[in-house]
């Protein structure tokens, strides 16, 4: 097994792969940038390396800089988590001729999968299922028309080293066509270096629905179950939960099938996941394959009960599955909210700042991957994902109610996250009874938020008078004391025990 | 100890006073019933009659924001007698500052300075966490100046364009 496993990445995702490592006996290398050196997974970490300014071209994306701290660590494998490199063949590439082993598929499956247009050749001969459209990007706005004309409006322009909605448009009219491919064109070269494009049909009002695989090297593959990922803002995930409640044991089946010869047409080994869109009479098409761990793959880890970092890890040292798909089972049902710094009030536009309050949810069903902690600043530098909150029950309808409990008892203070936006979510009727499509939260958007955190409520406005109040005495005697006190039945005024002795007494408490 | 509490920008008058161990409470004029425990800085533990309630408080940029369980109250105390009273100053009508709605990069500058604008057009794209952010117009008018040049480090909050 290795000895030591640099992590390529940060926040909550690093975090989670450090975790993993210690629970193998695996001691585990972080690396940051600039911004970075207070971050949660440079703490949790055994060794840690500064890589360099915070842009990520500068650090995170840096292959050169990377390799060489794992030369200098004396890593024998490297994490790529999801994002930054994760999908970089020539990273891939570039491991392996440093004799470090990446933890993931091959730089060949990559280049297989990672341009869409290339995958989607791939599959046409595997016989897979996919939307009408150009398998090779395009040449020019000339046949762009004429696809589009053939195919059909609306249609989607897609970059073809594509994800995360970068370099995406729809398209629903003619005229628009010439604007949105070049939009498309220059996002993409702006976020991937490529800018090619490819158009297909665009599917209205969806599903997003994912098959989780894994693959070892000697050629087992077996699919672990669906992801219901249909709630999406600007084509960015924001709930999934497992299993979907559309899709029944033999969609399953069928869905899984595909994936798996999806996976081996691409010699695909280790952890991925086949995305289908899936129409309103349940046929499904191929979207494309992520060559990466998912964000969302903690609610497959829990209907499963399998750990797939640790079973990452096994495989990329050489290790057979250890079961087999009729191994394979599903039980109860799991929802991840995607807790983002970003503010509700204003377009979800990003939030960075200093977290100065941190009350975190716990008990039956609750799983929190984060990489935030109180005291923390969070750097307006990188994706604003702070953590991801799961709730996990016997069926749909415990899990939402566990996950509804735990987002009141989360408190995030000082910066705008987007934690009542899933109060919304959870609490809509549509939600409840399952009705979901990638328009889901933008038409729930467009509603006014009736349920909003500023609605009139007397009774709480008069707590809330009182509670003000009492910060205000609170909030000049505490910076006298530096010292929270408890303000009734005892006498507030000089107290002079130490912080040590109070902190003592808070945790004998517990 | 007597304050002036607007909530949401409803005024209150709170009498609180702290007597032999017990909170003395009144809300304009009536008296609550009221025990509390600070159970850490910023979160306390609130017991009105027999009702409980956990409220914290957030103080970002000035403004002091209280929550009660999941409900958000923007709140201003004034201490009449203090004469530290914050007055905030709203500039309603005639000239609107488009401001920066996070810390970021100015990426593009879409209109130039004397464009006719209508309400909700792009003025400017902030980037900031990967995303681009389109700063929109908040009414129809003339832009009267435009503040940052493309390349710009804008903090939030700060101005960008002036809208007449």
């Amino acid at each position: 097994m290795f000895k030591k496993i640099l992590i390529a990445n940060r926040g909550e995702i690093a975090v989670r792969v450090i975790r993993a490592c210690h629970e193998m006996g695996i001691a585990a290398v972080a690396v940051y940038s600039d911004v970075d050196r207070a971050a949660l997974h440079v703490r949790k970490a055994d060794e840690a390396y500064p890589i360099g300014a915070p842009a990520a071209s500068e650090s995170y994306l840096n292959i050169q800089k990377i390799l060489d701290v794992a030369k200098r660590s004396g890593a024998d494998a490297i994490h790529p988590g999801y994002g930054f490199l994760s999908e970089n063949a020539k990273f891939a590439r570039a491991c392996a001729d440093a004799g470090v082993k990446f933890i993931g598929p091959t730089a060949a499956a990559m280049d297989a999968m990672g341009s869409k247009t290339r995958a989607r050749q791939a599959m046409e001969r595997a016989g897979v299922p996919f939307v009408p459209g150009t398998s090779r990007g395009l040449e020019s706005f000339e046949q762009a028309e004429q696809v589009a004309a053939r195919i059909g409006y609306p249609v989607m322009l897609k970059a073809a080293a594509g994800g995360g909605g970068k370099g995406m448009r729809l398209v629903h009219a003619p005229e628009e066509l010439k604007s949105a491919l070049e939009g498309a064109r220059s996002e993409a070269e702006r976020s991937f270096g490529d800018s090619e494009v490819y158009i297909e049909k665009a599917i209205l009002n969806p599903r997003h629905i994912e098959m989780q695989v894994l693959a070892d090297e000697q050629g087992n593959t077996v699919y672990l179950g669906e992801r219901e990922c249909s709630l999406q803002r600007r084509h960015q995930k924001v709930v999934e939960e497992a299993p979907s409640p559309i899709v029944d044991p033999d969609m399953r089946r069928r869905m899984g099938e595909i994936a798996v010869r999806v996976a081996q047409a691409a010699g695909y080994t280790n952890a991925g996941t086949v995305e289908f869109l899936v129409d309103q009479q349940k046929n499904f098409y191929f979207l494309e394959m992520n060559t990466r761990l998912q964000v969302e793959h903690p609610v497959t880890e829990l209907i499963t009960g399998l750990d797939l970092v640790h079973l990452q890890i096994h495989i990329a040292n050489g290790e057979r599955l250890p079961f087999t798909q009729n191994d394979v089972m599903i039980r109860g049902h799991a929802i991840e909210c995607r807790i983002y710094a970003e503010d509700p009030d204003n377009n979800y536009f990003p939030s960075p700042g200093k977290i100065t309050l941190l009350l975190l949810p716990s008990g039956p069903g609750i799983r929190r991957d984060s990489g935030m902690y109180e005291g923390w600043t969070v750097p307006m530098d990188y994706d604003p994902l702070l953590a991801k909150l799961i709730g996990y029950g016997t069926d749909r309808e415990q899990a939402i109610g566990r996950l509804t409990r735990a987002l009141n008892e989360y408190f995030v203070g000082g910066i705008k996250t987007n934690i009542s936006l899933f109060r919304r979510i959870l609490g809509n009727p549509d939600f409840r009874a399952a009705k979901m499509d990638t328009g889901f939260l933008d038409r729930l958007l467009k509603q006014k938020a009736d349920q909003s955190d500023m609605q009139p409520d007397s009774q709480a406005a008069e707590v809330a008078v009182i509670a003000a109040g009492m910060f205000a005495v609170l909030g000049s005697a505490a910076a006298e004391a530096g010292e929270c006190a408890v303000i009734n039945g005892s006498t507030t005024k000089a107290n002079p025990a130490s912080n040590w002795k109070s902190a003592a007494r808070r945790e004998g408490l517990r | 100890m007597t304050y002036d509490i607007a909530i949401n920008g409803k005024q209150y008058r709170l009498d609180l006073d702290h007597i032999d161990g017990r909170w003395a409470c009144r809300v304009d004029g009536r008296e609550v019933e009221v025990d509390a425990v600070l159970a850490r800085p910023n979160v306390l533990s609130l017991r009105i009659g027999n009702k409980a309630y956990e409220v914290k408080c957030e103080r970002v940029g000035g403004e002091m924001h209280v929550w009660v369980g999941s409900r958000r109250f923007a709140a201003e105390v004034r201490d009449p007698r203090s004469l530290r009273s914050r007055v905030r100053a709203t500039d309603e009508h005639g000239a609107k500052k488009l401001t920066a709605p996070m810390p970021g990069k100015v990426v593009r500058v879409l209109v130039s300075q004397g464009a006719e604008v209508e309400a909700g057009a792009g003025v400017l794209v902030v980037e900031a966490m990967k995303m681009q952010n389109e700063v929109k117009s908040p009414k129809k008018g003339t832009i009267q100046r435009i503040l940052v040049i493309e390349g710009a480090a804008v903090n939030a909050g700060d101005v960008l364009a002036i809208v007449e």
